[in-house]
């Protein structure tokens, strides 16, 4: 008996400790945020209780409500368009071509590259290399980023073009889990072309889907780095990501308590998301 | 192990080539203006995008100076290799004590969920208030950002492990408790090593996030004047001014340890996100 007792104690010992750890860090600040947001504070000096005044303001702050509807429709389409050429990508990359594993390892580069440079990067181009194409087929030679109505198309662009690798390697991973006499089946039955992808291989790779489709939804509204490096915010904070706003509006606007409120309404939107993705497409997959 | 009668698909090679100039294009235009003087930047796209009358390193010089890179670079590494042997060693001891014992004992079945959970959690929210916690605490700086990332990590990290252990038989452990050695003593010497695979996963999902990370670095320790790569790039965007060929010298720079390190590492790297990804 006292060697399951001695056993017992050492794992009590390792994990109280790291539990405590976790606990500081990341259960504890939740929680203070959580408290923020039903005071005034601005991050500094004294403050009162405002019970659910800041929830109150929240949902009739234009600016919050913009920056929500912004980074929705960002990763929303965002998440289409990585998905639609990452499965394409991959398709390819999972045929029988020559230079196989070089032109994987050359696609993948974006993945390991910076956000914030990256973004700088393409800053760049949208600001001069892409206004020159602009010129040459007779446009007016604008930057998109200095448009309020086509900015938010650049960060999309930028997020996309990182994000494409990391689907693409999960897809094939998928794409070599689908058995080779699953194609032979399917090409007896006269299975083609899209018919067959349809019908064959889309089915069978449906949870590389789903990862995919919670991973890039998570990652795509939490966009921060791509603001910072593209428009921080602008042009008429028509490009304000909802951490962009938090960032900016609670560390230095003053607005500490108010944007907690906003955070707590973020981490809500995330968790109803994500458990409703999961739900939604793992059920979908049981059925097939 | 090609099968006779399998011919290489040349359409779609070409078009994945073809495809490659938008990966290509963008680290084309950093190099070429990283070596250019201002001067050679005639206002159209030839200006920016042909090759440099001569591959001078004189803005590199001034970039890794402007921007103290030395510095920034060393910072960046201490914070990654820290933060990544820190997670392998503390996050496999927690993911095998709960992996071992969640399955007859409540108390690890809830930490287990507990600490998994902490996956939703968007930095947004924590940030505000860790800002001051840190800060009081005298953690507003290089360390307390290290001890972020192991917490922040513990999660993905937590699964990852407790989902490999299932494949290491516990008959391996109950035979060296036969022999009279204690289940610390058991961990570090047969458990720990067998997860190896693991641990390159881990390490190379902790280390792309960390090494890469703004945010964090950006709101916890911009006040000790220290700064990691992806900072240097922030605070001295100013300083640039219109020198674009300084900044993009800075951007390659920054660039460039990643880069080599995924040419050498690239096998493991790939593995190690799929991996990660998959489980």
């Amino acid at each position: 008996m006292k060697k399951i007792n001695d056993r017992q104690r050492t794992f009590l010992m390792i994990t109280i400790p790291i539990l405590i750890l976790f606990f500081c860090f990341n259960t504890l600040p939740l929680i203070k945020g959580v408290i923020y947001s039903f005071t005034n504070f601005k991050g500094y000096g004294s403050y009162d209780w405002v019970g659910i005044r800041n929830y109150i303001d929240l949902f009739q702050d234009s600016r919050v409500g913009k920056s929500y509807l912004f980074t929705f429709k960002l990763a929303v389409l965002a998440t289409i368009i990585v998905n639609v050429l990452s499965l394409i990508l991959a398709l390819g990359l999972n045929s029988k071509i020559k230079f196989k594993s070089t032109l994987r390892g050359l696609y993948f580069i974006p993945n390991i590259l910076g956000a914030l440079v990256v973004g700088y990067i393409f800053n760049y181009f949208f600001t001069y290399i892409l206004p020159e194409f602009n010129k040459m087929i007779g446009g007016n030679g604008d930057s998109i980023l200095a448009s309020t109505k086509w900015a938010w198309v650049a960060i999309v662009l930028v997020c996309a073009w990182q994000s494409i690798a990391m689907n693409t390697i999960i897809y094939i991973s998928g794409l070599q889990t689908v058995p080779e006499d699953v194609y032979e089946a399917g090409s007896i039955d006269g299975a083609t072309g899209f018919a067959k992808f349809k019908n064959l291989t889309f089915p069978l790779i449906l949870p590389f889907f789903t990862i995919n489709m919670v991973l890039c939804m998570k990652n795509f509204l939490m966009v921060f780095d791509q603001i910072m490096a593209l428009t921080k915010g602008g042009p008429a904070q028509s490009t304000e990501s909802i951490s962009y706003l938090i960032y900016n509006n609670g560390m230095s606007g003053g607005q500490f308590g108010f944007q907690s409120a906003n955070a707590v309404i973020f981490f809500i939107v995330i968790v109803v998301i994500s458990i409703f993705q999961m739900n939604f497409l793992g059920n979908k997959e049981e059925q097939l | 192990m090609k099968k006779y009668g399998e011919k290489v698909n040349w359409p779609i090679t070409i078009l994945l080539i073809l495809g490659l100039i938008t990966v290509a294009f963008p680290l084309y235009m950093t190099i070429m203006i990283a070596f250019k003087q201002p001067s050679e930047m005639t206002n159209n796209i030839h200006g920016i995008l042909s090759f440099p009358k001569s591959w001078s390193l004189e803005n590199f010089k001034e970039a890794m100076r402007v921007t103290d890179f030395w510095n920034s670079l060393g910072n960046s590494i201490f914070i990654t290799l820290l933060t990544v042997v820190v997670s392998i060693l503390i996050h496999s001891l927690i993911g095998y004590s709960i992996g071992r014992n969640k399955d007859h004992s409540k108390f690890y079945k809830i930490s287990y969920l507990y600490i998994v959970s902490g996956m939703f959690v968007p930095f947004a929210i924590l940030m505000m208030p860790l800002v001051k916690q840190t800060a009081q605490i005298g953690l507003d700086n290089m360390a307390g950002v290290i001890i972020l990332y192991v917490v922040f990590y513990m999660p993905m990290n937590v699964l990852l492990y407790t989902g490999y252990l299932k494949n290491i038989p516990i008959a391996l452990e109950e035979a060296a408790k036969v022999d009279g050695a204690s289940t610390w003593r058991t961990y570090w010497s047969i458990i720990f090593p067998l997860m190896k695979p693991m641990h390159a996963t881990v390490a190379v999902l902790t280390a792309l996030g960390t090494w890469n990370d703004v945010m964090t670095p950006l709101v916890i320790m911009s006040g000790s004047g220290k700064n990691t790569l992806p900072l240097a790039q922030l605070n001295f965007q100013t300083q640039f001014g219109t020198n674009y060929n300084l900044a993009f010298a800075s951007y390659l720079l920054a660039m460039l340890p990643i880069l080599l390190f995924y040419i050498i590492c690239q096998k493991q790297i790939l593995s190690g996100v799929v991996n990660g990804a998959v489980k």
